[in-house]
């Protein structure tokens, strides 16, 4: 029949995308220290273990900060980069947008490692900061777009209404521009926030002896008994990943009921 | 909007102060010339309208009141007050814009007295004038609704009353009812007419819609690249104009090629082309003519078809119906005057009894000298 085909090809994407990922919770819950067919039985045993590893509590304290901290930092400079070119003509505008999103298709690795010969060449102690500096660095171009989308729909003349009724430019920001763009900003944060959080390469080179979650999970791999925990641990970030999304297209769907503004699609 | 008390008639314009000034306003975007030369005075308590094309600069002109557009040189005085480094947020004047810009994040009364935030005054009294500016516009109780479920007809009263509400010395209406539909648009020039009289505040509107501006002002500046072409009250505009230009922007206007003869003791003695020689006062040349080669231009509805039997005291030629058009209330007919080149438009009103006549009727057209007006 027509379209057999079609549906077919979907329903194998899907699986291919998502069967890995549907492995980690089925594992996390077996009680067996190796990761193969036939399951042996229900256990929470992997999730009582990650609360008696040290190096993982540092390694997500590290990560929570390293990722608030670039987030906070990227959609900042976000918000002023994107509000510039919107609202704004100057002289070599096309080129200067272009190399601050031009991080955005740089390989990771040429980043990393120039980052790190620099900060290495001016004699910096590698520690969390230096990672907030090239999550930041990779996250702004992100943050941009995103928030460019936000600023492009607002229309000029809110602003301008709300300067002419006797508000000046800060307080019109604050009391008209801020809330208006506050879904994109909500965007902006969360985006960055997981991307900084799963971002191995920059955490790998710059990190010194401050592992995050990524780099801490890839040195957990050699261990086979340490698998099943990193399984769960998988399987909750999974879960919290869900739950964030959730979350921003709450906030988005929300934003866009409040302003009356017609949905032309989101996260989910 | 309703029971409004009908103001007082209002003193005649020429004799009331002027509160907007402009001496020889210039305006550039880089090579861009959008100003060119503006000089008019606007007077306290009109109805101003600036009538153009797009890209005439009306707008500019309207912004550069509000203070939203610096000018290149020249002097914007409000009030007798010069303009130049005063900002928008404290000028005496307040807009209402194209897209009306309600704030889509607050409800109806916070848009409304947004103006207040800075104004003295407690809260009972700020929701005693914001219900005051709502009644005024006929939106009494819609205060708690949220700004982006309101019907266009009613962000445009919104819009209104925000602007309002801070009792400006100069409304600017950017092509406000431009969005609206045909109805809703007809119903809300009447208002803001109204509206307008009750408050007594100067409005200047922008438009391009000649319409409108012929119903609603006082005065209206008609504008071509960046230049005023006309400024007159609407009647002098559309019997009167001084250009071909305006008068093709203003309603439908026929041209025949017409000669100037002799000109004497203010009259003029012209021959025009299919009608033949007559004499026309000189007010009707308010484009300043002199002599030779020239056009003369009449309304559709200054001309009549005279049926089977008919006579009529003015002039009349004869000619073939080449189109006819027919609107319900009226019947547009395109005649060819015997003797002329292309055909000229006459209206025709739709009265009982009268028939509609067939493309082809050979007919006689009548009209008088003094409906005639002559162009450079």
């Amino acid at each position: 029949m027509k379209g057999q085909g079609l549906r077919l090809y979907a329903i194998l994407y899907l699986v291919f995308l998502y069967a890995p990922i549907a492995l980690l919770p089925i594992f996390a819950f077996n009680d067996a220290t190796i990761i193969s067919f036939p399951l042996r039985g229900f256990t929470t045993e992997w999730f009582a273990a990650l609360a008696d590893l040290p190096t993982l509590h540092l390694a997500l304290k590290n990560s929570l900060i390293i990722a608030v901290s670039s987030s906070v930092l990227a959609t900042s400079l976000g918000i002023f980069a994107a509000r510039a070119s919107t609202r704004y003509e100057f002289p070599g505008k096309g080129g200067l947008m272009g190399l601050i999103m031009l991080p955005l298709v740089l390989p990771e690795v040429i980043v990393a490692m120039s980052l790190l010969m620099v900060l290495l060449g001016i004699g910096v102690n590698l520690a969390i900061w230096t990672v907030i500096l090239g999550h930041t660095l990779i996250c702004t171009p992100f943050a941009i777009a995103i928030l460019s989308a936000a600023f492009q729909s607002l229309d000029k003349s809110l602003e301008e209404a709300a300067y002419d009724l006797g508000e000046s430019k800060l307080s019109t920001f604050r009391l008209i521009t801020l809330p208006l763009v506050m879904p994109g900003i909500i965007s902006s944060l969360l985006i960055s926030f997981t991307i900084s959080l799963d971002e191995f390469i920059i955490a790998f080179f710059l990190a010194g002896s401050e592992p995050t979650l990524p780099v801490y999970i890839y040195s957990q791999l050699r261990f086979p008994k340490q698998i099943p925990a990193i399984m769960a641990l998988g399987t909750i970030l999974v879960a919290l990943s869900v739950l964030l999304l959730t979350i921003a297209e709450y906030f988005r769907r929300r934003g866009l009921k409040k302003t009356g503004a017609k949905d032309t699609g989101g996260f989910l | 909007m309703n029971n409004v008390p009908q103001a007082a008639a209002p003193a005649p314009i020429a004799s009331r102060p002027t509160m907007i000034e402009f001496r020889d306003v210039h305006k550039y975007y880089g090579d861009y010339h959008a100003l060119r030369g503006i000089n008019a005075t606007i007077k306290a308590g009109e109805f101003f309208s600036l009538l153009g094309p797009s890209g005439c600069g009306k707008t500019t002109l309207l912004r550069t009141i509000a203070g939203f557009e610096d000018i290149s040189s020249g002097a914007v005085l409000i009030d007798g007050k010069h303009m130049v480094d005063v900002p928008a947020n404290v000028r005496p004047t307040n807009m209402v814009f194209q897209s009306y810009a309600i704030f889509p994040h607050l409800t109806v009364e916070q848009n409304v007295g947004f103006g207040l935030r800075r104004e003295g005054g407690t809260p009972a009294e700020k929701a005693r004038r914001v219900e005051e500016a709502l009644e005024m516009v006929g939106l009494k109780g819609f205060g708690k609704r949220a700004a982006h479920a309101l019907s266009g007809g009613q962000r445009q009263r919104v819009a209104l009353a925000r602007a309002l509400i801070l009792k400006p010395k100069v409304l600017l209406l950017d092509e406000p009812l431009s969005a609206l539909d045909k109805k809703m648009r007809e119903q809300m020039q009447v208002e803001l007419i109204r509206l307008q009289r009750q408050v007594g505040i100067t409005f200047i509107l922008v438009t391009h819609d000649q319409e409108e501006a012929l119903v609603m002002s006082d005065r209206i500046a008609v504008m071509f690249e960046g230049q005023i072409a006309q400024l007159a009250d609407p009647e002098t505009l559309y019997r009167r104009p001084n250009s071909r230009q305006v008068a093709n922007f203003i309603g439908v206007m026929n041209f025949l090629p017409a000669k100037v003869l002799t000109e004497a003791a203010g009259r003029i003695a012209i021959d025009v082309q299919g009608l033949g020689q007559t004499e026309i006062d000189a007010t009707q040349a308010p484009g300043a003519v002199t002599g030779g080669e020239i056009s003369v231009g009449f309304r559709p509805e200054t001309l009549t078809m005279l049926y089977e039997g008919q006579t009529t005291t003015e002039r009349e030629t004869p000619g073939t119906i080449e189109e006819v058009v027919y609107y319900g209330d009226m019947t547009y007919y395109d005649v060819r005057l015997d003797g002329v080149d292309s055909p000229v438009r006459i209206s025709m009103r739709n009265v009982f009894g009268r028939p509609v006549l067939d493309i082809g009727t050979r007919t006689r057209v009548a009209w008088s000298a003094g409906a005639l007006v002559l162009f450079r």
